[in-house]
């Protein structure tokens, strides 16, 4: 499997990342060398093999149903970048 | 007493208790040496109020005579923690600024024990690295040296590792998701402990592949662990995989006394390349172990050579969803917008600008593999090699293993800037001992037990049964005992 730089511009911009184009070759290259390096995954016999859902047998606890938390209006938008009027703000999303 | 910084958690705890020593002399005194290691670059946000006035509060407890073993040691708390009102950003750029408004499960616990903190440490961005060079602070700074060059204390828990081995801190958390505890103290001649997955509470540590991360103390030697690991683990219920058992106590375990326990000597882990001195570091352990009653045998782990590819599916996979977060949004850095520019150029801007190379990387990487048409051939499959890795340590255990004895590290502390132009594999590389045990979730320790020619350190790594990390310590204990390491880098700093 080899990845051009056609390839690592459109994994780029799935992950939200900017890349300049000039940086795209470059990014394609090291892409292929750790592609490379997992391709020997396709030497083991995984038939019948489940894929790991969880390390230790134990199922995910369930809690009640029920209201823990919240009335943290300042305390969440403490940390933001924009808050205005008890909102997170953001450019203009619709038209 | 003289050099108070030099003292363990548990001759710390004993002279506060007899009442030789305060607290607030012992942080005083951490205080001090820290101020005078920038150096090092292991402490990036220094709480000295915050410090001074727990120590305060640790005194009086002890005076109260109802003390708990940590109360009142100074801890150096690694930057994936979040603590209420510090900076807590992971060596990020993207967290530039953020002050957490809650307590990680861990450092909660451990203040609720008494703790003092003296601050945040040193580590690669994300947890994502093994020498502490993708930091946004820049690299912490191994105190072993051997000539002009400044080495790399590891990673990622870089300094930690760099501040527990120049006796800045008593002790440290640190975390552990492909070696990120053991490498580093290995690299440094000191202890560290990942427990079995699910010991310790991720409730608060910023993630990074939340099906590896542990959490884990970071010590000067097997019996600090021991009473380190007590305070910081326990079921939460705010961290759905927080395992529900009870917890024993890990310091009574520490008898020492291992005769007629199995200690399994995996033959992949002798690999082409590891150094001669490597491999007499491990006969020389293994040969501790023989002489102090255990008996030694021979086992296989015949997916070994798969572990670190299948984690660099993983670990990027679940990388790439948990930093799904940082959009710019909620905390910390938000991209200087040009005009015109709408929400998607905000992420874009955002991630490219707060990510360093190496994040972004492992980020792109991961939504590759996770991406429409090669969700089966590349995650799956490694979930997969991750079930028959696992597999393979069940099949030991069953056969009767108590314990297996590996090298930590292929090497000992390399230079800093050294690898800068390797391809990102050599790096990765430095994990291939201790990546197998995230993998199957199992406790893993490193401990120091022997210098290389040029006087670094080298450590063995003991792997437990899960759960049991009880019986790991104790065996470790003895390990360390047999091996005797006491030397101590001279300060240069």
């Amino acid at each position: 499997m080899s990845i051009d730089t056609e390839t690592a511009r459109r994994v780029a911009k799935l992950a939200r990342i900017e890349v300049a184009e000039e940086a795209l070759p470059a990014l394609a290259s090291e892409f292929n060398a750790i592609l490379g390096f997992i391709e020997q995954l396709n030497e083991v016999d995984v038939d019948g093999v489940e894929p790991m859902t969880s390390v230790t047998p134990q199922r995910l606890t369930r809690r009640a149903d029920v209201v823990t938390d919240g009335n943290q209006q300042a305390a969440v938008l403490k940390n933001a970048p924009d808050a205005r009027e008890g909102f997170f703000a953001v450019p203009k999303v619709v038209e | 007493m003289s050099d108070l910084t030099k003292l363990t958690i548990a001759g710390a705890r004993d002279a506060m208790r007899k009442g030789d020593v305060t607290s607030a002399e012992i942080t005083q005194a951490c205080l001090t040496a820290i101020e005078g290691a920038d150096a090092l670059g292991a402490f990036v946000h220094k709480t000295p109020e915050i410090a001074l006035a727990q120590a305060q509060a640790a005194d009086a407890r002890i005076k109260a005579g109802d003390a708990p073993a940590m109360c009142g040691i100074p801890l150096g708390i690694k930057d994936l923690f979040c603590t209420k009102g510090v900076p807590s950003q992971a060596a990020s750029r993207i967290l530039e600024g953020f002050k957490p408004e809650y307590e990680s499960t861990v450092t909660g616990k451990l203040f609720d024990a008494g703790a003092v903190m003296l601050g945040k440490l040193n580590m690669d961005e994300f947890a994502m690295g093994s020498s502490n060079e993708t930091s946004v602070y820049g690299p912490a700074i191994n105190p072993w040296k051997v000539d002009d060059r400044n080495l790399t204390p590891g990673g990622s828990s870089g300094g930690s590792a760099s501040a527990v081995a120049a006796d800045l801190c008593l002790a440290a958390t640190g975390t552990d998701t492909g070696g990120s505890i053991r490498q580093p103290a290995a690299f440094t001649g000191i202890t560290g402990l990942k427990p079995t997955y699910g010991r310790v509470s991720r409730w608060g540590i910023v993630a990074f592949a939340s099906s590896l991360d542990q959490a884990g103390p970071m010590t000067k030697d097997v019996r600090d662990c021991a009473i380190m690991l007590q305070a910081m683990c326990g079921h939460d219920a705010r961290d759905s995989t927080s395992a529900d058992l009870p917890v024993p106590d890990f310091e009574a375990a520490l008898t020492g006394d291992i005769k007629g326990k199995t200690i399994g000597i995996p033959r992949e882990y002798r690999m082409d390349g590891t150094p001669a001195e490597i491999e007499k570091l491990w006969s020389d352990g293994t040969a501790m172990l023989r002489d102090a009653g255990a008996k030694i045998v021979d086992i296989s782990l015949p997916h070994t050579k798969y572990a670190l590819p299948a984690y660099y599916v993983i670990a990027p996979a679940e990388a790439s969803s948990n930093l799904a977060r940082y959009d710019g949004v909620r905390f910390g850095h938000r991209a200087k917008l040009g005009a015109g520019d709408g929400i998607t150029q905000m992420y874009e801007k955002t991630r490219a600008e707060g990510f360093g190379p190496e994040v972004q990387r492992r980020v792109m990487v991961g939504t590759y593999v996770l991406s429409a048409g090669f969700y089966d051939a590349y995650y799956n499959r490694a979930r997969r090699v991750r079930t028959l890795i696992k597999r393979d340590f069940d099949d030991a255990f069953a056969a009767g293993v108590d314990a297996i004895l590996t090298p930590a590290t292929p090497s000992a502390a390399f230079g800093i800037g050294e690898m800068a132009d390797a391809d990102p594999i050599k790096m990765y590389l430095n994990d291939v001992f201790t990546v197998t045990v995230n993998l199957a979730g199992l406790p893993g320790i490193a401990v120091p037990t022997g210098r290389d020619a040029q006087g670094l350190p080298l450590g063995l790594q003991l792997i437990g049964r899960p759960w049991e990390e009880a019986e790991l310590l104790n065996i470790a204990y003895r390990l360390e005992t047999a091996a005797g390491f006491v030397a101590k880098p001279a300060k240069w700093w």
